[in-house]
Formats: C-alpha cells, structure tokens, sequence
C-alpha cells in the first residue's frame, strides 16, 4: 500500500519547540485523513533544527465508493415534485432514474447515486497546504517580500521547500500537487548546512532516512539523544570521570545540531575554588555543556572535574580542535565572571546589602523587600519557640535570607538564590544553622520538594510564607481558577508540610493576625478566608495522601479547629476508628438520631437541646443510654483536652451498645408528649457526644 | 599584497574587520552609513533601522553604531564588558531568501573557516520594549559565543512591518577578539600594525571607559537627566504637533517625524543614563520604558504619514506616487 513522505525545510527551528511540532504535524495529518475515511497502518513524525518530517504508512491509494439510493416521487406525481427530485439528486432527467414498485405505495422513482472514491493523493494535496498554514506554532512569523500582503504564510521561521512525495514501494511515488506561494515544492531537500549542502532528491521513506544519513543529518531526535548520550558517557569515562547527567540539557542540545559530534574540553583548575553549583549554572546556562564529576575531594564532598563535554554540529577538518578551543574560551570568560563575582560578592557582608532592599519594591502595595524582611523576622521569631528554634538565630536568618537577592552572583544567575546566600552567610561565619535557613527558607518547592527539618530553617520558612499569604490576603490578590500568579496555593502547602513535618504546634489563626499586624492590618477582614484556604489545601493534601475528605470536612465543621497538626490528628484517630465496627455503628446510630431530630425538630419548630430530665427516663434502655452518655461525653471531653483523641474514640465507642439498645427497644415519638421530647433531648446529647470529636453530619461514604 | 592591505586583514586588526564587512555588504547593494550623530544603546535606534523599517519602500543599509550600556561599564577592569562598543548594523528589507546564506559568507569573508568552527543559530526572540519592537531570530554561535544576532523583525513603534526586514547585528569588539585569537579587548590590535606602530583598542579606549564608568555610576548630574527626560518628551511631542500637515493644506504628509525621533533617542539614552545611577527604582522603571515608548509609536505613527515611510509609495517601487 502507498505511503506518505512529508518534509518541511525551514530556516533553524527552537530546539524546544520541535518535539511537540513533530507530533502536532503527525496528529493534524492523519486526523484530516481518518475525518475523510482514509485509514492508514502507522505514522511517525521527526524533528532536526531544520525540518519537520512525516511518514504515513499504508494508505489506499484511493477513497471506497460511495452508493447510494435515494427515493423519489411516486410514478405520474405532478411536474414540480419530479423536477426537484431530479435537480437533487443530479439526474438529466426521469430516463436515468428506475422504477421501484411497492405493494402498499405504488410504483415510485428511486435515483441511484454513484460517486467514486477520490485518489488520496488528491486528498492529500487539500489536507496538506491547509495544515502548513494553520500550524499552530507557539510563536510564529511572516518574512521576505510576500510579507508585504496581509495574510502572507506564517511558519516558526522561513519555511524553504516542502517534500510530498505519495505513491507504492513499487513504483515511482508521485508529488502530492499543490502550491503554496514562496515554498518549493517537489523530490529536493538538503542534507547538512555544512557538511553536505547539496540537493538531495528523495522519494520514500525508505530512501530518505539513509539519504539523510549519507548527508550528516540524524533523523530521529532520540537517536541524536541517545548518540550524544553514550558519546557523554564515553568520554567521561575514558577520563576517569562521570558524566553528570541532565535531561533537560540533552533534550535541548539534541534540538541544537543534525549530526551530534560530542567533544571535551577543560578548564583551568582554579575556577573548582567556585561552589560546583555556580559552575554548572554558568556553563549549563550560558554554554549548553555538561559538567563532570571527579573523584571526591578531601572532605569526601562530591567534587567537579575541570573538564565539560559540549555538543557540536560538525565533523571539523581538524578533529574539532578549533571548536574545542573557541569553547573552552567561551567557558573561560563566563567561568572568569562568576569568580570575579565570587569574590566581590563576599567582599560585602550580607548585612550591609540590606539597604539595597530598600529600593527594590516587591509588590507595589505590599512595600519593598527590605519591610519584607523587618516583617520576616519579627515573624521569625515569634515562632521560633513553637518549632523549637533559637529565636534570635531564626530572627538574625530571615534579616539575611533575602540579602543575596542584591548579589552580581545571583544577579546573573536567579535560579541560584538562597543558595549563594548560604555560601556568602558560611564564609562570613553566620551560625550554620543561619546559613542553612537562608538557603531552606524558600523551601519546599512544591509538593514533592524536601522540608526543612532544621528548626531555625522552619521557623524562618514558615514566617516567609506566612508574611506572604497574608500579604496577599490583605490586598485582595488571591488564587482563582488557574491563575496563582504569586504560587499562593504552593505557600499554603508548604505551611501545612512544615508544620506536619516538624510536628509544631501553633494556632492558625493567632499566626494570621501576627503577620497581619506586620503589614498594618487588622486580620479580622480575611482570616476566615485565609483559614478556608488552608482548609481546602489541606484536604488536597491529605486527600493525595489517600485520606478521606469528607474526614476532614467532618473535622474543620467543628469550632476553632485552626491547629493543622491536631486537625491531621483528629482525623487520622476518626479515619481508624471509623474502620471498627463499634465506629460503623455507632455512626449509624448517630446519623438516625439526627435524622429523627431533624424531623421532628422541623415538624416542631424548636430545638431539643435541653439536657434529658433524668426524671423522665421510664425504660431500661434510656436509662443506660442516659448513664453511658454522661460518661462517654465527660471521657471524650477529658481526652480531647489532652490531645488524646485514640482515647476519645475508644470512649464514645462504649456507646454502641446503649445506642443499638434504645433503638431497639424504646418509641422516640411517644404518645406522652414529655416522654418524646425528653427522648429527642436524649437523642440530642448522642449528637452532641459525637460532637467532641467531629461533626459526623459531614461524614459521608457508605450506609448514608 | 601591500603592506597595508595586510595590516587590514579582519584577522589583524579591528578597523580590518570593519572595512571588510562594509566591502561586503556595500557588494550586496547596501548603503553604508556612518555612525548616528546621538548616543544610542543599539544600532537598532538609528533611523536607518527603526524608521526605515517602517513602510512598504525597499531598503538596504548597512553601517557601524557606537553602543552606549552606561550600566555595563566595569571601569576598564573586565575583559569582556564596555559601556561603550560598536555594533555592525545590516538591515534588508524585504529579506532576501537566501539572507541566513549571505550572513555566513559575510563570516567567511571575515576569515572564519566554516570548515573548522561550529556555526550554530540558537533561538532568540528579539524585543524592545522602549521600540515597541519585536521579532524573531537567533543568537548566532561560533565554537559557542554568540557573535551576532539575527532578527526578522515582525513589528516596530507598535506597527507591523510590511515587509519583513531581516536585520544582522555584529558584536565587532567579540568577533574581533575571536578572529584575532585575544582575549582581552583591550588587547584587540586596532590598525593592524605592530611594533611602535601598533595601536590597541586599550589605547583608544581604556581611559575613556574608566572615565565614563565613573560618569554613569557616581558623577552623572541625576536633577539635570531628569530634567532633559522630560524636555526631551516633551520636545518630541512639540515637533510631532508642529510637524502635522496644516488644516488648510492638501498635503497630508508630516514634515518632522526624524527630529522628533531625535528626541525620543535622546529620552530613551537619558533614561538608561538614570538608571545606571540607580535612582530609578523598579516599579518607576517601567513607567519610563513605557513614556519612550509611546514616544517612539508616536514617531513611527508619523513616519509612515512620510515620502521615505511610504505614504506615497504604498504602491511597488518604480510606479508614480499617487497625487
């Protein structure tokens, strides 16, 4: 069966963007052609820097045949009828139509419509200059003189020529006809700009990729991956070396060359007296080479080697020596810069960059970085006892934890920050434990980014983002939909991570109106909010953690729960006792009183929320249901009090015996209008015993 | 060979490498232009780049611009960074097809064997905030420094170009140091002699960056800048209003759209003036990159109502101007 090559050659394509317009192109091609009814066996797409290539396998050669019939007016119907029936279904006249005789209707014309199917390479030639342009690029461009007209063909950059080529392994495959203005199209692509520049006349698939080859140009971008990989590897290894490998970076040098020709180059020793992280930064950043790891230093740190392996796209007639050497300069000036700021920057202690902060607005009406930081730390230290840290470590931290913001290191390299402020803190002889939080206070990250577990780093990074939540509370800049410009919802996970993590206890709600009063505020405008907030984050959280949320609704329902680690507490303790039997039933038990109350509440227009008159107990079974609630109630109290809350479950489970009891045997709505109501009342402290350690109301799950 | 011809090799000395790249692109049907007469941060400020891009009129140009960053300077002290350089400026338009070829024959021309080095053109997308100017291009790489930067410019003073141009900018000092094997630029052998002939880019202009790295960090006269900003704003404005055709006139070209631009260059260099003395704080910042560049969409609105910005020429070069 007939196969597709499609090759688009432009001007150099962003490395970053060829992958996903590689699939776009395969996706866009075969949709259009499986929307028409043209099925095909397999499809691959590939990108270079310079193409975006198609290969589609097993088409029909053609489109099935289309039959159809279609009913007309019955034989001897008026002029009008005929004329329309002959117009829509194209016939000349009643001579091409037959005649169908029905036992019921008579005898009627009846249109037979054939219509072939289309060739696919005609099919093609509409599907394929549509798709050209109307790719949706990310960011696209309009060039040379047909730029002139409005709506001249847009592509990432220059599109040059475009192969389609369709037609049987067997036979000469034929160029799919179509124009668009100012691309060829026909046989000729190229092979490397510098290696091989000459045309290259391709047919199929099968030829191109060898064609290609011949050419210097690796088709395939994993190929080059795996290429420039194993070459990495090889290098380092025959150094004595590794490789310290990086994704991102080989994903994007891949997307940077045809023909991977991977070399080494070094550097003077001298620049490993730079933190390895600056040096990776620098060369990752600025060179896209890899940096390499030796053999570990002294101390038994990790150590890396003066040497980085960098990509080319050319097989040099001097084996690369020159691109090795222009390289090695390159890294040389870059590696000079970041020593020269190495060593200015610790020139400055950290503290007397602290004015700089001034002149540095951090949100126009949350003030300058350096209020930010008087806020920080005061915060700090407010909660430096509650994590167990020194509050005057954790104070002198958050003064210096946004000081490398003003840097030339961190000025040049942003994704270094807390980290350089680490090293500069370290050198100038800060506490490590303060020197460690300036790096930590940023953490964690992200969901699965690690927490601080050095106290003086959890208090200053609780402090940070507490300042911020609240920050934005006050002016009303909160998280909607997807749009979380100030990561708000990522500062909210990582207060409920510390605090799980480290185990702190703090009321929620007194650290809002703490860092509050830092911006000038009264919390009272938002703190329900922002406890809501945190609620709802929670849930997310526990919920990943595989928690019930309805768990935790039944939990925060209750009064005054603003205490994360209790309310985590709490609702592990339900979670476990809920999978008893005594908690199974006892939350049935519990869920028809409140049905009952509900009703009847309802039907009555008033509460029973008096407590039962001992007096009115008649039966056996109030009697106990009244003894065993006092005591229950009284139990589960005094261990809540005392965080207990294993042992405030295991007390209301003493309930369900008394409950499944008076239900069993006693009539709620007696006739006896005192009996009923003292038994409501009755029902009613089994809700409020309940209540001591959740809302069961919110409970949902099975037997609801 | 003479002696000179030597000393001018692009691999000998700086004014080399410049005359070379002048001869080539004058061989392409360039006009070579000098220097703008204004302190500019980029070559891309000059007229000859930011209005003519403007409008449907063909145009080739190419020329060196000094480049003023007064917050680069380093005082003389750093190899790599000045806050004055020179900039080689190539603007096409409409681009010629083959332009990424002519760029890399302008390389050989300069003596890089592209046999041997590893050219390699890495995504760049080119804006300007203050221009009201963006388009798309690449960093070019050679053995892995960016030597130049190439641009198809998709809009410029906030209108689209009609048609694309493609513009060339040459780091001269960088591909001088490259080409000459020197790695410091104030090294670079300047006119290609040597001995007590030789003069260095050091030379001429060592003492000039320590002067005016001072000038721009300590000593520029932050209450006068501030008051040429807004002269200079306003001034641009006056001339755009003066330049308007009369009410009674039938003209309807404007008549002062390049001294007008004067100003909004001379806005644009007191403001990056200001911020090197660091007085300008961040939010500020944006509020004076958004007064230029309304300055320079006003510019560019007028050009266009030009002979030069093709209010006449809307139809394909040769035909007459409609009345």
């Amino acid at each position: 069966m007939p196969d597709l090559l499609l090759e688009l050659f432009s001007e150099e394509i962003p490395a970053r963007m060829q992958r996903r317009a590689a699939e776009d192109l395969r996706k866009l091609v075969t949709d259009a052609l499986v929307e028409r009814g043209f099925l095909y066996e397999g499809a691959k797409a590939f990108a270079t820097p310079r193409r975006l290539a198609l290969h589609v396998a097993g088409l029909p050669a053609r489109g099935q045949d289309v039959r159809e019939e279609r009913k007309g007016p019955r034989v001897g119907a008026p002029e009008g009828a005929v004329q329309g029936f002959l117009k829509s279904a194209g016939l000349a006249s009643l001579d091409e139509a037959k005649i169908v005789s029905d036992p019921k209707k008579g005898e009627f014309y009846v249109a037979v419509i054939e219509r072939p199917g289309r060739e696919t390479i005609d099919v093609l030639a509409e599907i394929i200059p549509a798709i050209v342009k109307s790719f949706p690029w990310p960011k696209s461009m309009r060039w040379g003189a047909a730029s002139r007209e409005p709506g001249s063909l847009r592509w990432v950059r220059p599109l040059h020529s475009i192969v389609a080529s369709f037609g049987p392994e067997t036979e000469t495959p034929e160029l799919v006809p179509f124009a668009i203005e100012g691309v060829e199209v026909g046989f000729t692509t190229r092979g490397h700009r510098f290696l091989a520049p000459q045309a290259i006349e391709v047919r199929r698939f099968a030829d191109y990729l060898p064609a290609l080859e011949r050419a210097f140009v690796v088709l395939d971008a994993d190929r080059r991956k795996d290429i420039i990989l194993h070459d990495a590897r090889d290098l380092a290894f025959a150094r004595g070396l590794d490789l310290v490998e990086d994704e991102g970076l080989l994903e994007e040098v891949a997307g940077l060359v045809e023909w991977p020709v991977t070399l080494m180059g070094a550097f003077d020793e001298r620049f490993l007296t730079i933190p390895p992280e600056v040096i990776r930064a620098t060369i990752r950043a600025n060179q896209k080479c890899f940096v390499l790891r030796g053999a570990p230093g002294p101390d038994g740190r990790e150590r890396l080697a003066n040497a980085f392996i960098l990509v080319s796209n050319l097989v040099a007639s001097d084996g690369g020596a020159a691109i090795v050497a222009g390289n090695e300069r390159v890294v040389r000036a870059r590696l000079s810069d970041a020593a020269f700021f190495w060593e200015t920057d610790r020139k400055t202690r950290l503290e007397d960059r602290l004015p700089k902060l001034e002149s540095i607005v951090f949100h126009e009406k949350l003030g300058t970085q350096a209020k930010r930081v008087a806020r920080i730390a005061a915060l700090a230290r407010a909660l430096a006892p509650v994590v167990g840290a020194d509050p005057a470590l954790a104070a002198r931290a958050a003064r210096l934890a946004k000081a490398d913001l003003v840097t030339e290191m961190v000025g040049e390299f942003p994704e270094l920050q807390g980290l350089m402020g680490r090293y500069y803190a370290a050198e100038q002889g800060e506490d490590p434990a303060v020197a460690a939080a300036i790096e930590e206070h940023y953490k964690p990250l992200g969901p699965t980014d690690r927490v601080p577990s050095e106290p003086v780093s959890v208090a200053v990074a609780l402090a940070d983002k507490l300042d911020t939540l609240v920050g934005f509370w006050a002016i009303d800049e909160k998280p909607t939909g997807s749009k979380d410009p100030y990561a708000l919802r990522r500062a909210a996970l990582g207060v409920i991570r510390l605090v799980l993590a480290s185990e702190a206890r703090l009321s929620l709600r007194a650290q809002i109106a703490a860092a509050a009063s830092g911006h000038g505020r009264d919390a009272g405008a938002f703190a329900d909010d922002l406890l809501a907030f945190f609620a709802d984050r929670l849930k997310v959280y526990l919920r990943d953690q595989g928690a019930r949320h309805d768990l935790i609704d039944a939990v925060f329902a209750l009064p005054g729960q603003d205490d994360l680690l209790m309310v985590v507490r709490r609702v592990e303790a339900l979670g476990r006792f809920l999978d008893t039997e005594d908690g199974k039933n006892l939350l049935a038990g519990s869920r028809r009183a409140a049905n009952i109350l509900r009703i009847e509440e309802k039907k009555d227009g008033r509460a029973y929320d008096a407590a039962p008159d001992r007096a009115l107990l008649t039966l056996p079974e109030e009697t106990a249901l009244a003894e065993a609630l006092r005591n229950a109630s009284a139990e589960a109290g005094r261990a809540v009090a005392t965080e207990d809350f294993e042992g405030a479950m295991r007390a209301l489970s003493s309930l369900r015996a008394p409950v499944d009891a008076f239900f069993d045997k006693v009539t709620v709505n007696a006739d006896e209008p005192a009996l009923r109501a003292n038994r409501l009342a009755l029902l009613n402290a089994l809700r409020a015993a309940t209540r001591e350690v959740a809302d069961f109301s919110r409970i949902g799950g099975e037997g609801r | 060979m003479t002696a000179t011809d030597a000393d001018l090799q692009p691999t000998r000395s700086f004014q080399g490498l410049i005359l070379t790249l002048q001869r080539f692109w004058a061989a392409q049907g360039c006009v070579i232009l000098q220097p703008y007469d204004m302190e500019v941060g980029a070559g891309t400020f000059h007229p000859a780049t930011t209005l003519r891009a403007l409008g449907p009129k063909p145009w080739k140009a190419a020329y060196v611009q000094p480049s003023r960053r007064p917050k680069d300077g380093r005082y003389g002290e750093n190899p790599n960074r000045l806050q004055h350089y020179y900039q080689f400026q190539v603007i096409l338009k409409p681009n010629p097809p083959n332009l990424q070829e002519l760029y890399l024959d302008s390389l050989r021309a300069i003596g890089v064997d592209l046999r041997l080095h590893d050219i390699r053109f890495v995504e760049d997308d080119w804006e300007s905030p203050t221009l009201g100017a963006w388009g798309l291009g690449w960093e070019c790489w050679c053995d892995g420094m960016e030597v130049s930067q190439f641009t198809y410019f998709q809009q410029v003073a906030g209108f689209e170009c009609a048609p694309v141009a493609g513009e060339l900018t040459y780091g001269l000092e960088r591909l001088a140091m490259y080409v000459q094997g020197v790695e410091n630029v104030y090294d670079l052998n300047f006119n290609g002699r040597e001995g007590d002939e030789k003069v260095t880019y050091g030379d001429v202009f060592l003492q000039a960056e320590q002067e005016y790295s001072r000038h721009n960090f300590e000593a520029a006269d932050t209450e006068m800048l501030f008051r040429q900003f807004r002269d200079a704003e306003a001034a641009c404005r006056a001339y755009l209003k003066a330049g308007e055709p009369g009410a009674d006139s039938n003209d309807p070209r404007h008549r002062m759209a390049q001294p007008a631009y004067d100003q909004c260059i001379k806005a644009s260099h007191v403001f990056n003036l200001l911020d090197a003395r660091g007085v300008i704080s961040v939010t500020e910042r944006q509020s004076y990159i958004l007064r230029v560049r309304e300055l320079a969409k006003a510019c560019g609105e007028a050009w266009r109502r030009t002979d030069a910005g093709g209010l006449a020429g809307a139809s394909p070069a040769g035909e007459a101007p409609a009345a």
